[in-house]
């Protein structure tokens, strides 16, 4: 799991998964944004598209307002540790045309900062407060980087791979 | 009376709607702006009920994590199992066998019934009425002997198994059920009679805390609070999984977005799903009910897979990362009520003090999700 | 087996019956902490604070099916930590609330108990590898009754409740003399 790659999805389980609706997105984003240094593929059965984070914010934003895609929903953000660098991946939905996408980002592991997609979707706020206290991926733009689900003096980034298991001994 | 009377001068308090508070429905808080009796501003505050699933899970073997899943939204706990279990099964290619399936659907469909009814019995409570109430924990009652005499467990019983169910539905099943069914459903019109167009009811949730489609769908309040709104979407028929392409039933479709119409939309999935239920009760093959040989020691490929389903607070999608190993990589679960309550700035924006429990429980959100 | 009582009804242990109880036999005598301690365990009021899963069955304790109002254990009567003498602890107590539940217990006035309902707040329960949560309310209150189970079904909260009443009775007849 050391590459970037866009494309991730089990060994023969992964590229040609795609129904017809995500053939055609396919294609459509391969043909709106040939500017951009985008890594198209597809994960399983989704679109996969891998961006760079200072071209994040207005990609998103032409996914949402174009109405070919009209993803006007933020389904899911989640960050993924991979030791090296951090994954920031928006799965978005479209209801008008029913398809989804997935939106990658890498952040470095020592630095990790990812522009804030809150103007984007309203949606995003506490998705990104809470994996900025989760992760410790700084949010950039964030209206209000208050921490979320963690108390205050807590230290650390419990859902980094290098946070330990609490094995609680009673004695 | 002088023309020229000094006006008030009133000054914007902050309330703490604290932790431990009767109406939050949970460890929520809320400090309030207040401006007299009307709300300027709220901050929410949420993880007070955070419990570390997430990385508990990245230290669990897959047939391990179903338990951590049944505690999030617990009143409708084998939805959660559900979309687990759907996303483990979709990053391993795995079919599940169709008996299991119909089980499978209704055993999610009762859970949506009693999570529902749980929903009747608070907003009763919030708007001042005790009696639908025990009616509503009465339905309750019965499905939750269902639930003991068929999976194990009353409220949370870790039924559902990557590539089917943990085991078959025990014998004279169709005959309790049926009673069951029939009884829920004197109940629910027990309740329908006491709410729905009484006057006190209607005058406490009608055009309160309006909510457009566009803006819940900006927060990602997808679910009822959706349908609310006049967006008739349901996960269930935009993109079937399991057989509900097969089973025939309706979408709710709300006019206004307001907490009569939250309500409303609820009690006619309750309706909806006992249909869906009877139906799933007559067609249900026989045949094996576990896809894998072992349900243990799972290890699925490495890569990724998103499953998304209808909790009845809402969509849940879960995001599952596997490196290969036994253990997964990554689980983060996209909660509903989460989202839902990413809109409650919106709603709370022109309402009065006492209103906060009425659309606080219509948006239904069980904290167990929200904080995980 | 000897007779125990040659002057009694001859029914098992029972005492026979002592002057005050031949001349005034609908006069009831004890000691003032056992009538205090029958009042208080006939009406205990529990603060209305459900954290997770274990509310549901709570509430479900409460309503009609299995009734808890039978054992005088109403709660509507007491939202607030000051008119309520009993905190049945039902979920998981995490690292964010144990000060707020500190707190609401020690708001509570005497004479006060605590019940640990569930497996999350008797020793931490399933999430016993987790960062963010107390291994068990007894770290941070005194807890009089365990309730194990996960969720302990209502009629487990119910026995709780009985064997609550019975230490109540019981502490007063020792005079907590253990």
């Amino acid at each position: 799991m050391a590459e970037d790659k866009a494309t991730t999805g089990a060994s023969g389980n992964g590229s040609g998964a795609l129904d017809d609706k995500g053939k055609a997105l396919l294609s459509l984003l391969e043909e709106e944004f040939k500017g951009l240094p985008l890594e198209i593929g597809t994960a399983l059965e989704l679109v996969s598209v891998q961006v760079p984070g200072e071209h994040l914010v207005e990609f998103c934003r032409k996914l949402k307002e174009d109405p070919r895609f009209d993803f006007k929903a933020l389904l899911c953000l989640s960050v993924v540790d991979y030791k090296e660098y951090f994954q920031v991946v928006y799965h978005l939905l479209s209801l008008k045309h029913e398809h989804k996408i997935a939106v990658r980002v890498n952040t470095p592991y020592d630095d990790p900062k990812v522009p804030s997609v809150t103007s984007v979707w309203a949606g995003a706020d506490w998705y990104e407060r809470e994996e900025a206290d989760l992760f410790g991926v700084v949010f950039e733009g964030h209206p209000d980087a208050r921490p979320l689900i963690l108390w205050e003096g807590f230290e650390g980034y419990p859902l980094r791979k290098s946070y330990p298991f609490n094995d609680y001994q009673e004695w | 009376m002088a023309e020229s009377e000094p006006r008030l001068q009133t000054t914007e308090i902050n309330v703490n709607m604290g932790p431990q508070h009767p109406a939050t429905h949970g460890v929520f808080r809320m400090v309030l702006a207040i401006d007299g009796e009307r709300v300027v501003d709220v901050t929410p505050h949420i993880g007070y009920l955070h419990r570390g699933s997430e990385k508990l899970a990245e230290g669990l073997q897959y047939h391990q994590i179903t338990p951590l899943f049944d505690r999030m939204a617990y009143p409708a706990a084998m939805n959660n199992e559900l979309v687990y279990c759907m996303a483990v099964e979709k990053l391993m290619g795995l079919e599940v066998p169709e008996r299991a399936q119909y089980i499978r659907v209704l055993m999610c469909e009762l859970n949506r019934i009693a999570s529902h009814f749980l929903f009747l019995s608070s907003i009763g409570l919030d708007t001042g009425a005790l009696t639908p109430g025990l009616y509503a924990f009465r339905g309750r009652e019965r499905l939750m002997a269902f639930f003991e005499a068929a999976a194990g467990a009353r409220l949370l019983p870790n039924y559902f198994v990557v590539g089917g169910v943990r085991e078959d539905l025990h014998d004279g099943w169709k005959e309790q059920l049926s009673g069951v069914l029939s009884l829920v459903e004197f109940d629910t019109d027990e309740v329908d009679k006491l709410l729905t167009y009484n006057e006190v009811f209607v005058t406490r949730t009608r055009n309160v805390a309006l909510i457009d489609g566009r803006t819940a769908i900006e927060y990602g309040a997808l679910g009822p609070v959706l349908r609310a709104s006049g967006v008739p979407y349901d996960v269930r028929k935009a993109e079937p999984y399991m057989v509900y392409d097969r089973l025939d039933f309706d979408i709710p479709r709300g006019e206004n977005g307001d907490c009569w119409d939250r309500y409303y939309v609820r009690l006619f999935e309750v309706r909806q799903s006992l249909r869906i239920v009877r139906q799933a009760m007559e067609r249900i093959p026989e045949g094996p009910v576990q896809g894998l040989r072992r349900p243990t020691g799972i290890r699925p490929p490495k890569g990724e897979a998103y499953a998304r389903s209808e909790n009845p607070t809402g969509e849940i999608g879960v995001y599952l990362v596997s490196d290969g190993s036994s253990n997964p990589y990554r689980v983060k679960v996209r909660p509903p009520s989460f989202c839902n309550l990413m809109a409650l700035k919106h709603l709370l924006r022109e309402a009065y003090v006492a209103d906060i429990g009425v659309i606080l429980g219509t948006l239904d959100i069980v904290l167990g999700e929200v904080d995980r | 087996m000897a007779q125990v009582n040659p002057g009694g009804n001859g029914k098992g242990n029972i005492a026979s019956p002592s002057l005050i109880e031949r001349f005034m036999p609908r006069v009831v005598m004890t000691r003032v902490e056992e009538a205090l301690a029958l009042a208080r365990k006939s009406s205990i009021w529990p603060l209305t604070f459900g954290l997770a899963c274990c509310a549901i069955e709570m509430m479900h304790a409460y309503m009609a099916h299995h009734d808890l109002d039978r054992f005088g254990v109403v709660t509507i009567a007491s939202p607030g930590p000051r008119t309520s003498d009993l905190m049945i602890v039902a979920g998981t107590v995490t690292k964010k609330i144990a000060p707020a539940v500190r707190r609401l217990y020690d708001q509570m006035p005497e004479p006060k108990w605590v019940i640990a309902m569930g497996s999350c707040a008797c020793t931490g329960g399933p999430y016993y590898r987790s960062y963010s949560v107390v291994m068990g309310v007894d770290h941070i209150l005194p807890v009089d009754v365990y309730v194990p189970g996960c969720p302990p079904r209502p009629e487990a909260l119910m026995q709780g409740i009985i064997k609550l009443q019975e230490k109540i009775m019981e502490d007063a007849r020792s005079r907590g003399r253990g």
